[in-house]
């Protein structure tokens, strides 16, 4: 395959070219500094608030596909290959206004306008993937965008209001041409040297193997939401960059023999709805882990592999008893998730090793599976504590009990002391009494400013009772339903 | 009204788009850090203390100095005059001295070619601290007596004898948290050198006048040497007024230094870490009331966080006095507040200023009268508004003569169906466990003027230019509320030009001088005022001449659709200024006003510290989870009094934005310190502002119809910037409504603000323990 030193890619529907800037540098910068295109705003540099919000095209199953990502955390090379649309480039060349541009004019959906442009670009990528017309549905696709101002009213009236008149725009008329550009560039794989800094996006998995045996001190990303603030906050250097997006193999999505086969780098939005079709209890979970942009641009082997302690997707993942298949130069290692988690910060995977895969067995037919998540807000917060709790439940018994909970310790914990009381026993009123008094054994929390000790504690075992309460009335009871 | 409209398509009380909407939505709009880069310019970042309290025993900053790309360092004595960027008192240093008094002030700072350089540079510096101990909390302040300023107080009556007396008395103590502007854009500045020592500044402020000021006495200049300039802000919410002023001195410093164009651009940790945030209070009260819930004596003790210094702080405290009141006449009255002293960052203004946290108190006080008398609330807040012939005298001596909340809860109480709902809420709450509901309704009355009387003025330049296009400049700032779309169609409603011929440009003080903080919610009420008299002087002068033309009386000139008529004459405005000017008169006049009727004693706090007041209501619907803490408001109704409007879309705009942005200061905003004093909730990650999502689609909000101002406003409106925040109250009350279901209404619950999963859940098992001990 042919390589390229020059990251190429299509801004609007102008070709770009790109050498000579810093493989870490971000988007956001690069439109600021290097384009001098201004609209685009930073609000937070941490994927937080949506002022930011750029759309990547990219071609998906022969068509474009727009999705709306966070520009200040996003490395200058992930461009390779893709469509750059930004707020600038969607007013005609007769002044005329976007249609979504136009409803949140016709709505008072601005006021200080800083907010505004990542609001119209969450917009335009809303209106080009139908979004669904509900207020939830507003709710999910606009939580990563802040707004101070208005109290949102006016917004989700203008995107009802677009959602419901839009027909196409001059992106859908220019599709073939954009296309045919991008997969032109797409041919090139990036191996990018400067001079102090590697950028390499493999196309295999043999490849990449290859690249960390040679480069162990190497920084895989894929989705770098997390990897985008060391850079924007810690201001950390970073030598090597391998971004693994573009190996095929790590973004595959399989059914094999009672186990659903998640590669690393299939993004949280991918990975979303492949898991919740088995386990709908994670629909909510992942509509409210990070935002739209975010889950964009994430994946759940970056989510597994950084190892924080308040990941969304691990007690989840460790409830369900997954697997992580751990590749190397010398083969290859499966090692369940919760032994992956050694202590707060470290994980079990060598420097010439990646995650390769992620596998979660499918539910069997007792089977219970809930997960709860509890933060000060309900949309893009990081859980204070959260919940997964699955079961296998036949005559009223327990007869096996995964249960974890994230925010409760250094690392996802599974909660064995409970597990165990509840083994072969009913939900009685004593029972349960019991199994929270083991819970309440298997932790001990820490106060920070999410939450206090106490709360978490006390909230732990109040989650066992919901579970428990979800299992008997089969009726799930939130304020949220 | 029709036929006005379609008359004069421009005219007030319009629904007329933000001037800005299209350049917002497009990315056209300029803010401080879009301007395009003047050739040369330094980037600054600056150094914070990572102490809550030292001494500053030695810094070496050639570290620093020797980086790649570094121009200079800047610290205390890089400043050529004074150290002192304080709105109040003088006890704000620009740059620490000899020592540090929260985690977060500015130590020093960097100028370099880039943002990197200058950030990356500023860890090379070496700074020794002799650590000493903070006051980390308002309880500690009081303990040692450490204070900003001296405590002051509000009476009326004789509250001890009252209180003695009353049938009924409770007591208890109320915290609420402060709050961040968390403004989408932070703090930012750019000064460019001119000729002669001068400095052009663009600073994203709602207070130029007093940015031009404060560095003019920095650098030691006469104030006609610095120009300061802002077109817009990214939101300001009053963190705009005072907090300015700093990344604006400290970008002028570097700037007259060297002699190169210099920026100062606070990210968002930076920004929250050092900048000042909404005092969070504590409020020990006893009420005493007689058995149908009417309150006879109020004494309330009110500790704010203020910080390390003044700001304003004093002002702050005052106008939470003045509001303690809320809606209520209470005929005795102690009301004390304490400024205390902590080693946090020093908080200042924020929409409300000092209002919104005595308001919450005495609506949970109203709460609890309701509670122990078994009754609705809303009954005891009715019975308690003060009225419209007697008891209608607040507490620091100003007769309420527009007291419109009684007619207006009671259409609330309608449109919102209120008393169904109450039933439904409490029949609902029988059958479900786990899920409670609450309602609760919340009024609001807000005084409106700058309690320092002398703030209440403004002035206004309008140029009328040879085409008849003209150019409007007054003191005020745009932050995105909408101030200058409603002045120019109070100037495009005198000239009865269309709006297009009105140019709104950026705000200068080389235009209006001496101007006030757009602040105080007053900004179309003064500057309103001071641009019609503008315009009104500049008709009259082309009414003489229109008069000498049409040989009509000058009264007879009318100005109608874009022309000037008189008797059975009439000529285009454009071509009426062109006569004007061949004849030599005068296009460009100047406006002033000053707010009638007020007056001040503030050692005495008596007087009319309001030209008049703005009032709102609304009721929240919420549902609690009793197992987790976690809340959704269902339903809001809002019921809002602008006087009449001058344009009702930016109206109802500042309406639910206010309301929203209230709801998350009682809500899910916490600002948590640890305890050495770290804030550790400095940005969106960590400190959460609402999303679209904590909004309920079922959002009713109408304009009163029957709103009218009876002082001579500017057409008649109200000011709406800072009133409708405090309509979020209604949401914390509603949560504590639901809460006390679970004891079946029977234990009054300790819930403090904000609300967040864990205070509810906390306040629930309270209530569990304490109905256990019954």
């Amino acid at each position: 395959m042919q390589s390229s030193v020059s990251i190429q890619f299509l801004l609007g529907l102008e070709a770009r070219n790109l050498k000579d800037v810093s493989p870490t540098m971000s988007v956001l910068e690069y439109l600021r500094k290097v384009e001098r295109m201004t609209g685009t705003k930073e609000g937070c540099a941490e994927g937080d608030c949506g002022a930011c919000t750029v759309v990547l095209g990219e071609r998906f199953n022969g068509k474009l596909s727009y999705k709306a990502v966070n520009s200040c955390i996003l490395f200058v090379p992930f461009l390779h290959g893709k469509q750059l649309i930004t707020v600038e480039c969607l007013k005609q060349r007769d002044g005329t206004l976007h249609p979504v541009q136009q409803s949140l004019v016709d709505e008072h959906g601005s006021q200080c306008g800083f907010c505004t442009p990542g609001f119209v670009m969450s917009m335009f990528s809303m209106v080009h993937n139908r979004s669904d017309l509900s207020k939830t549905s507003i709710d999910d696709e606009l939580a990563g965008n802040l707004c101070r101002c208005t109290g949102y009213v006016p917004i989700v009236r203008a995107a009802r209001k677009v959602l419901s008149a839009f027909e196409q725009d001059e992106f859908d008329q220019a599709e073939n041409s954009t296309l045919e550009h991008l997969s032109r560039m797409h041919a090139q794989t990036i191996h990018w040297k400067t001079d102090d800094q590697k950028y390499m996006a493999p196309r295999t998995a043999a490849e990449l193997s290859e690249i960390l045996e040679r480069d162990p001190r190497s920084r895989i990303v894929a989705g770098a939401t997390d990897v985008g603030l060391w850079v924007t906050k810690q201001r950390r250097h970073l030598e090597t960059v391998v971004y693994v997006g573009s190996i095929d193999s790590l973004k595959e999505i399989r059914q094999v023999n009672g186990t659903l086969q998640i590669g690393a780098a299939v993004s949280v939005s991918d990975a979303h709805s492949a898991l919740a079709e088995h386990y709908p209890s994670l629909d909510e979970l992942f509509r409210r882990f990070g935002s739209v942009q975010i889950r964009n641009l994430a994946t759940l082997g970056g989510n597994v592999a950084n190892g924080s302690p308040i990941g969304d997707s691990l007690p989840a993942l460790v409830a369900l008893n997954a697997n992580l298949i751990l590749n190397s130069a010398f083969g290859s290692r499966t090692l369940p998730i919760e032994d992956f988690f050694l202590e707060y910060g470290r994980q079990d995977i060598a420097s010439n090793e990646y995650l390769a895969r992620i596998d979660v067995p499918l539910p069997t037919p007792s089977q219970i599976f809930r997960i709860y998540k509890l933060s000060k807000r309900y949309h893009q917060d990081i859980s204070a504590v959260c919940a997964a709790f699955s079961m296998n439940i036949e005559e009223k018994l327990v007869r096996a009990a995964r249960i974890c909970y994230g925010g409760m310790a250094g690392v996802p914990l599974r909660a064995r002391d409970c597990e165990s009381a509840l083994l072969g026993m009913s939900f009685s009123k004593p029972n349960l009494e019991r199994a929270k008094i083991a819970l309440k054994q298997d932790f001990s929390p820490i106060t920070d400013f999410r939450a206090t000790a106490e709360y978490r504690s006390i909230v732990a075992q109040n989650l066992l009772d919901r579970f428990v309460q979800d299992v008997l009335t089969a009726n799930d009871v939130t304020v949220w339903s | 009204m029709l036929e006005r409209a379609r008359l004069s398509p421009s005219a007030v009380r319009q629904a007329i788009a933000h001037d800005s909407a299209a350049q917002h939505v497009s990315g056209e709009a300029v803010y401080v850090d879009d301007l395009p880069e003047p050739r040369g310019l330094l980037h600054i970042w600056p150094s914070l203390s990572p102490h809550a309290s030292a001494r500053i025993a030695s810094m070496e900053l050639r570290g620093a100095a020797k980086q790649p790309g570094v121009v200079g360092v800047f610290s205390a004595s890089s400043i050529p005059a004074k150290n002192n960027c304080s709105p109040s008192i003088g006890d704000d240093p620009i740059f620490a001295e000899s020592r540090v008094d929260f985690a977060g002030q500015v130590v020093f700072a960097v100028a370099a070619e880039s943002e990197l350089a200058a950030r990356m540079a500023c860890s090379h510096a070496q700074i020794r601290y002799e650590i000493e101990d903070p006051i980390l909390s308002v309880d500690e302040a009081l303990r040692q007596r450490q204070f900003v300023l001296p405590s002051s107080a509000v009476n009326t009556g004789d509250s001890e004898v009252a209180l003695q007396n009353a049938p009924q008395r409770i007591s208890g103590r109320l915290r609420c948290g402060g709050q961040d502007h968390f403004y989408l854009e932070g703090q930012a500045a750019m000064a460019v050198p001119k000729e002669s020592g001068d400095l052009v500044v663009y600073s994203s402020t709602q207070h130029p006048s007093e940015v031009q000021h404060l560095i003019a006495h920095a650098l030691g200049k006469p104030f006609h040497s610095i120009v300061v300039e802002v077109r817009r802000m990214g939101g300001g919410f009053g963190g705009k007024e005072t907090q300015a002023a700093q990344t604006a001195c400290i970008a002028a410093i570097v700037a007259n230094r060297t002699g190169r164009a210099a920026k100062m651009r606070l990210d968002r940790d930076v920004d929250m870490l050092s900048t000042g945030k909404r005092h969070d209070f504590r409020f020990d009260y006893d009420v005493g009331f007689d058995d149908a819930g009417r309150i006879q004596a109020l004494r309330v003790n009110m500790a704010s966080r203020c910080g390390y210094s003044a700001d304003l702080s004093g002002p702050i405290n005052d106008r939470a006095l003045l509001h303690i009141d809320n809606a209520y006449y209470v005929e005795n009255l102690t009301a004390t507040t304490h400024l205390c002293r902590t080693n946090s960052v020093s908080n200042t203004a924020f929409r409300g200023f000092g209002a919104p946290q005595a308001m919450l108190c005495i609506e949970r006080i109203i709460d609890e009268i309701a509670f122990v008398l078994n009754k609705d609330p809303v009954l005891i807040r009715q019975l308690n508004y003060y009225g419209e012939q007697e008891r209608n005298v607040t507490p620091y001596g100003m007769k309420v003569t527009d007291f419109v909340l009684s007619e207006m809860t009671e259409e609330l109480l309608h449109t919102s169906n209120y008393l169904k709902r109450r039933d439904d809420i409490r029949h609902f709450n029988r059958t479900s466990p786990i899920i409670r509901r609450g309602i609760a309704l919340t009024p609001v009355k807000f005084g409106i003027s700058f309690t320092m009387t002398h703030y209440n003025q403004a002035g206004a330049l309008i140029h009328v230019y040879a085409d008849g296009s003209v150019h409007l400049n007054h003191g005020g700032t745009e932050m995105g509320q909408g101030l200058f779309i409603k002045v120019a169609q109070v100037v495009a409603e005198e000239f009865a030009l269309p709006l297009e011929s009105i140019k709104i440009p950026e705000t200068n003080t080389s235009r209006v001088p001496n101007t006030s903080a757009t602040a105080a919610s007053s900004g179309s009420d003064l500057n309103g005022k001071a641009a019609q008299d503008a315009a009104q002087k500049l008709k009259r002068r082309l009414s003489r001449v229109a008069a000498h033309l049409f040989e009509v009386d000058p009264k007879a000139v009318k100005f109608i659709n874009g022309q000037v008529v008189g008797g059975r004459h009439s000529m285009s405005f454009k071509q009426l200024v062109n006569q004007a000017y061949r004849a030599r008169v005068s296009l460009s006049a100047t406006g002033f006003y000053r707010t009638p009727k007020i007056h001040w004693d503030a050692v005495k706090m008596k007087g009319r510290p309001f030209y008049y007041f703005g009032y709102g209501a609304a009721v929240s619907e919420v549902a609690v989870d009793a197992l987790t803490g976690e809340h959704q408001l269902r339903r809001i109704d809002i019921l809002h009094d602008v006087g009449r409007s001058l344009n009702p879309a930016i109206d109802m705009g500042q309406i639910e934005g206010g309301f929203v942005q209230g709801m998350g200061w009682l809500t899910t905003e916490e600002l948590w310190w640890n305890t050495a004093g770290h804030l550790k909730t400095h940005a969106p990650s960590t400190y959460k502002i609402p999303t679209s999502g904590d909004v309920p689609d079922e959002f009713y909000v109408n304009i009163w119809d029957r709103g009218r101002n009876e002082e001579d406003t500017v057409f008649r409106s109200k000011a709406v910037g800072e009133p409708p925040l405090m309509l979020g109250i209604s949401v914390f009350c509603a949560i504590a409504d639901a809460v006390s279901s679970l004891s079946n209404y029977q234990v009054r619950p300790e819930l403090d603000a904000p609300a967040t999963p864990e205070r509810v859940l906390m306040a629930i098992e309270k209530l569990k323990n304490k109905e256990n001990c019954r």
